[in-house]
């Protein structure tokens, strides 16, 4: 991807994304169906939690297995400043935030001092401990029993109960997230956490301090887990420490690796993708993962690099006047 | 400029480098030449801040370096290539050199969001620092292919090229013409003249005995991590302790044979030359 910032070359890469985010605003206008509503805003939501995820792994090469953990310290921070202390959601939502980012910088400072598979099991102790914090700690998260009656936002006389509503909030969180993780990945600081993921070793002697970028991308991912976990919570309204745990977290990363570690399109594709599936094949119940397990295999086997990176290739077959030599610019 | 006293690490029970004494010469080509596990490459990771020492210190431009983080040391000016080609094949060679650069920005997190006036600038700056690094490297012309895509030399440059973009005085090149061919050697020998000609301080590690006794102003020669001589090419070509440590060692009689040659060759034909 080139570095200069004019918009005569950022329109054409940024177009696809400008129609999707069209047509999806426009939708609600001819449809009416409150179920496909709460589809959407599912994806919408654990899109953002992936492209967080993504950051990291996709951008850094690090795999962080506490995301659902701060996704659930996002959603527990905006329930019970909300539900507890009566607060606006719209001053709970960025504190969350804040607070994830915060935290997030604890855990760096002391998990990189690990490397690759030591960090990823350090993080995955991490993500328990805070599903079992969150589950024990009654008084301060209701403990068992979960938040109960976490209230919908309102903005003036807009009502965000109302599913309509409440898909357009999370439309524009989730292209807040997607612009904001674009910038990052073109950005000087996104291209040496691309060189950090290539290789510590020639990173560091590129003069690159590892440590801090590793430490800010650890606030940006877990800041994005909070961002998502804060709009699920007034979402659903009721919260359990389960959403929180290592199953969430891995559902997660199942996301990105059906859509494509590493690239731009690739959270929003695997979450739709493997979210959309589920809801045709809920009726078989429990046999669902007969079919999702195989499928899920075969994905692996052939599109190793996610279906962002099946579009990918199909452009690199193109002759190579017409391609740049980027990657994850998808 | 770089300076080092009683330099040494221990991995375990391991001496691999001790008590080396010595400093380089700004403005020159240093060779270090050794038998295959006389220290070389660890003397290297020990200059650029990859190792820590657990003896001695390094110190450059009169400040103590010892201990400093790799990228503290990159900042200060000293860059070092790898032995085997490490560069990120996958990424633009542009890209590649562009991240030598970062050291000299300091756009962050921040930076990146907001998209702030920083940060244009600073990629305005890396794009012309990478620019200008391609040029000395002779690879303008490919800045926009992937870098995995280019020769083996040419990717050996990539990797000359990042250092460059650090904005080093002093450039430290482990085994730059490893894996090329003879005339590609040249090449590169005639670049890394160049460099040093604009001013650079090289240090380079190398076992192309022809390529060290052309291009190496002085020669300093690593032994069971010791060193045991140090001087102009004719001189450590001749000295005994040199060319014990070559043949006194377990290589196979024929390698033995034409090192003794090659050496020998060169040293004739260098002084031909000075004549």
């Amino acid at each position: 991807m080139s570095l200069a910032p004019t918009p005569a070359r950022s329109l054409p890469t940024g177009w696809p994304w400008l129609l999707v985010l069209v047509l999806a605003a426009v939708v609600p206008i001819f449809v009416h169906n409150n179920y496909l509503f709460d589809v959407a805003i599912n994806v919408m939501i654990f899109a953002i939690a992936a492209y967080g995820m993504n950051v990291m792994l996709g951008y850094a090469g690090l795999l962080p297995l506490a995301h659902a953990g701060f996704f659930g310290i996002g959603a527990y921070t905006v329930g019970i400043l909300t539900l507890k202390l009566g607060w606006s959601f719209w001053l709970a939502w960025p504190l969350a935030i804040v607070l994830c980012a915060a935290l997030g910088l604890l855990l760096g400072l002391v998990a990189f001092r690990t490397r690759d598979d030591v960090f990823a099991i350090f993080t995955l102790g991490v993500g328990v401990i805070i599903t079992e914090s969150i589950n024990k700690w009654d008084r301060l998260t209701g403990g068992n029993d979960g938040l109960n009656g976490i209230a919908a936002p309102k903005l003036g006389s807009l009502d965000f109960g109302k599913a309509a509503s409440f898909f357009y909030l999370a439309l524009v969180a989730l292209a807040l997230t997607v612009f904001l993780v674009a910038r990052v990945r073109a950005s000087l600081f996104g291209k040496s956490l691309i060189a950090i993921r290539g290789g510590e070793d020639l990173a560091r002697s590129a003069g690159i301090n590892v440590y801090t970028h590793k430490l800010r991308v650890m606030m940006l991912s877990t800041a994005l887990a909070g961002f998502a976990g804060g709009l699920y919570a007034v979402y659903i309204g009721f919260l359990g420490a389960a959403i929180t745990g290592p199953s969430t977290t891995f559902t997660i990363l199942l996301y990105l690796l059906v859509g494509g570690v590493g690239t731009l399109a690739g959270p929003l594709l695997g979450t739709l993708i493997i979210r959309v599936l589920q809801q045709f094949i809920q009726g078989l119940q429990d046999y669902q993962y007969v079919v999702l397990g195989p499928l899920l295999v075969l994905l692996v086997l052939f599109f190793p690099a996610g279906l962002a990176g099946l579009w990918t290739r199909l452009r690199a077959n193109r002759p190579p006047a017409l391609r740049e030599a980027s990657d994850a610019g998808v | 400029m770089l300076a080092f006293e009683n330099l040494g690490i221990r991995f375990g029970g391991n001496q691999a480098v001790q008590n080396v004494t010595g400093s380089i010469q700004p403005g020159i080509i240093t060779a270090i030449i050794g038998p295959n596990g006389a220290g070389k490459s660890t003397f290297f990771n020990l200059l650029s801040g990859f190792y820590q020492p657990t003896s001695g210190r390094v110190t450059f431009g009169g400040q103590d370096i010892t201990g400093l983080p790799t990228h503290q040391v990159v900042a200060l000016g000293v860059a070092r290539t790898f032995q085997t080609t490490t560069i990120y094949k996958e990424l633009s060679v542009l890209d590649n050199a562009l991240l030598g650069h970062r050291v000299r920005t300091r756009s962050g997190l921040w930076d990146a969001l907001l998209l702030t006036g920083r940060e244009r600038r600073e990629r305005r700056a890396s794009q012309e620092a990478a620019l200008a690094a391609l040029r000395r490297v002779g690879l303008e012309g490919q800045a926009h292919l992937p870098a995995g895509s280019l020769t083996q030399e040419a990717q050996k440059r990539v990797s000359i090229a990042i250092a460059l973009a650090t904005g080093p005085q002093v450039l430290l090149l482990d085994e730059p013409a490893a894996g090329i061919n003879p005339e590609e050697t040249v090449n590169l020998t005639r670049t890394i003249r160049e460099l040093a000609a604009s001013g650079l301080t090289v240090v380079l590690i190398e076992h192309k005995m022809s390529m060290i006794m052309t291009l190496a102003d002085h020669i300093m020669v690593l032994h069971h991590g010791e060193k045991i001589a140090e001087g102009s090419p004719a001189q450590v070509s001749r000295d005994p302790r040199v060319v014990e440590a070559y043949l006194g060692g377990h290589a196979a009689p024929h390698v033995q044979q034409e090192f003794k040659i090659d050496l020998a060759e060169e040293a004739a034909r260098l002084e031909g030359s000075h004549e």
